[in-house]
């Protein structure tokens, strides 16, 4: 039950909130049952549509695949199968693409946060006069699609100027082009802005240079910015599938999202859900670790964009 | 010390002291004052960031213009071809479909899309209880890997008797329904998968857009005794105006360029009841393996984000009075 009348915590707990509905309204039979009612479908709801399929996908990962064709929606009528789990993680060879998914989100979230901090810390503390056209070349990415950037950037990839050396199958060609994301200098930038800028100014009278300002001053304080751009940096990276299937050839390198689609054909259906599994647990776990990152960073994003 | 080494007095600090003002700015552009002002240093911090947006953004967005009209295979030099690789994809049968089709997916989508997470919002914000399970609930199908999401639903859209939507639809006598397999069915089967795996991110930025409206707006409106229906309609959806607009005009661009729901589902089909703008721009480029299009590609994805800008303009612009009042 979402609304007990009368047995009420403080209005102070949940002061920030709008109260659209104030404590009076509350104790009001029609908006208590008609409001009250509708959030409590709506919570029935989003258990059954957010969660149902997940949990679906948990229950199939571990029956047998012909219990999961002829009675889907069966709770284990044969017994459970948690052999499909480990032969999809070492015959399937779903652990190894794993770890190329991981190496690849961990060089991709190192090239996003190097480059948003030091470009930020640049055009938001040290400000030199030609900040202004920088930023307004960043800007005017945000308003390219990312579809005009996929045949040129592949081209690129697989003919670099000056460099004469294709870097398709090279991890290179994936971290590299991921640094290059506006919407996180903006997002650094922005917050670098609202530091106390007296504390820069105490730190150079104390004779601290600009790289010791960024590593040992602007660094530490920003851990709540970072949190938000490492979050969406991995889950990006994870879920990435178009620009690593383009780029990545070879299919002892490519992460797991290239190689699902690949597996499924390969294997019993019994064992693709249980990869499909696998593929969805690091994300959903770390959704549940770091869910106030996640949830800001995305109210971020709309307010930003606007 | 009273006497000073005439070499010394030269590398002083003191130097430009006696220097006349003019002089003084003439010194202070050299270069080793740039690099002593913390120019050098500025320079670089930015250079990741410059190498990087140089070579994988600013670089790429003007070698599409120049590769739109050429002709470019990759192997021999780049030919110049004028508009022609324009008027090829404008002359191309499957064009048409591929239009009407995006068309199709995004006006579904924001008739699936648009009005549910912004009715959800206002239910959770004013939640007393549970205000992060329902958060944490609606965001899940985000944090699902795109290529799972589409695999899962791939396989509830089985269109057998048994397949999982098809076995909850028969519980109530419905079905079974073809899903994927039928022209009619295929694209809404589409923009459904698409629908639940996005519509959590704009219900966050509902939620965030709500707790900024302005509490003594409702509390005034109750005094007046306005009730819970005329407080939404005329306090809180005006209040959210900017964002509501944001929304639309950041869906429409979104599913615009619309791409892993056709490539893994249908690859297009059946029949090209599937096939969108994006689909195209890949197999131009990337669905022949004797060697891309790369001309056709580029040429199209240029006339999609010409459409997409000239539509967010004329978007804003028609709405610009609503949403500076």
């Amino acid at each position: 039950m979402i609304v007990v009348p009368g047995r009420r915590r403080a209005r102070s707990v949940e002061g920030s909130g709008p109260a659209l509905i104030g404590p009076d309204e509350w104790r009001r039979a029609r908006v208590r049952w008609g409001f009250g009612g509708a959030q409590v479908l709506l919570l029935i709801g989003l258990i059954v549509i957010g969660l149902g399929p997940l949990v679906w996908l948990a229950k199939s990962a571990i029956t047998p695949t012909n219990d999961t064709i002829t009675y889907p929606m069966a709770l284990f009528p044969h017994g459970a199968a948690w052999s499909n789990l480990h032969e999809a993680w070492s015959n399937v060879q779903v652990g190894k693409y794993f770890w190329n998914t991981v190496v690849l989100a961990i060089g991709s979230w190192f090239a996003q946060v190097f480059v948003a901090t030091t470009a930020g810390f640049a055009l938001s503390v040290l400000r030199p006069a030609y900040a202004k056209v920088i930023t307004a070349l960043l800007l005017t990415t945000l308003f390219v699609p990312a579809v005009v950037l996929l045949v040129p950037l592949y081209v690129e990839i697989v003919h670099p100027p000056l460099i004469h050396h294709s870097f398709i199958d090279s991890y290179w060609a994936v971290w590299l082009p991921a640094g290059a994301s506006a919407f996180n200098v903006v997002l650094v930038a922005r917050f670098f802005d609202n530091l106390p800028r007296e504390i820069f100014e105490a730190a150079r009278i104390d004779g601290a240079g600009p790289f010791r300002l960024f590593w040992s001053v602007v660094l530490p304080m920003s851990k709540p910015i970072l949190g938000v751009v490492s979050v969406f940096a991995v889950l990006a990276s994870w879920k990435d599938f178009l620009w690593p299937l383009l780029v990545l050839t070879n299919p002892d390198e490519q992460p797991l999202s290239v190689r699902l689609p690949q597996i499924q054909s390969q294997t019993s259906l019994g064992v693709f859900l249980a990869a499909l599994f696998i593929a969805s647990l690091v994300p959903i776990i770390g959704f549940l670790i770091f869910q106030r990152s996640f949830l800001r960073g995305t109210g971020l994003g709309g307010a930003i964009k606007g | 010390m009273a006497t000073v080494d005439p070499i010394d007095v030269h590398w002083t600090d003191s130097e430009p002291a006696v220097l006349s003002g003019r002089e003084y700015r003439r010194a202070r552009r050299t270069p080793l004052t740039w690099v002593r002002g913390g120019g050098l240093a500025t320079l670089l911090f930015l250079l990741p960031m410059l190498f990087v947006f140089g070579a994988f953004s600013w670089y790429p967005i003007v070698r599409t213009v120049i590769m739109s009209v050429q002709h470019t295979n990759l192997v021999s030099p780049a030919t110049w071809v004028g508009l022609d690789n324009f008027r090829a994809v404008l002359n191309d049968p499957v064009l048409p479909k591929a239009v009407e089709n995006t068309a199709e997916f995004a006006g579904l989508a924001l008739i699936f899309g648009y009005p549910v997470p912004l009715v959800a919002a206002v239910l959770m914000s004013e939640a007393r209880r549970f205000r992060g399970v329902y958060s944490a609930l609606a965001y899940l199908p985000v944090v699902i890997p795109p290529v799972v999401a589409v695999l899962l639903w791939k396989t509830f859209y089985d269109a057998s008797p048994t397949g999982v939507f098809n076995t909850i639809l028969g519980w109530v006598h419905l079905g079974p329904y073809p899903w994927l397999q039928s022209q009619q069915t295929a694209l809404p089967s589409l923009v459904l998968e698409s629908t639940w795996a996005n519509a959590g991110g704009t219900v966050i930025i509902y939620l965030a857009a709500l707790t900024g409206v302005n509490r003594e707006l409702y509390e005034a409106a109750s005094v007046d005794g306005a009730s819970l229906w005329r407080k939404v309609w005329h306090i809180t959806i005006p209040q959210l105006r900017g964002v509501l607009l944001l929304t639309m005009i950041l869906q429409i661009i979104g599913t615009a360029q619309v791409f892993l729901e056709p490539y893994l589902f249908t690859s297009g089909g059946p029949a090209n009841a599937t096939v969108t703008v994006l689909l195209m721009i890949y197999n131009y480029a990337f669905g022949n393996s004797l060697g891309g299009d790369y001309g056709s590609a580029t040429a199209l994805s240029l006339m999609l984000a010409a459409f997409l800008a000239l539509f967010s303009l004329l978007y804003l612009r028609l709405t610009r009075s609503w949403s500076s009042k």
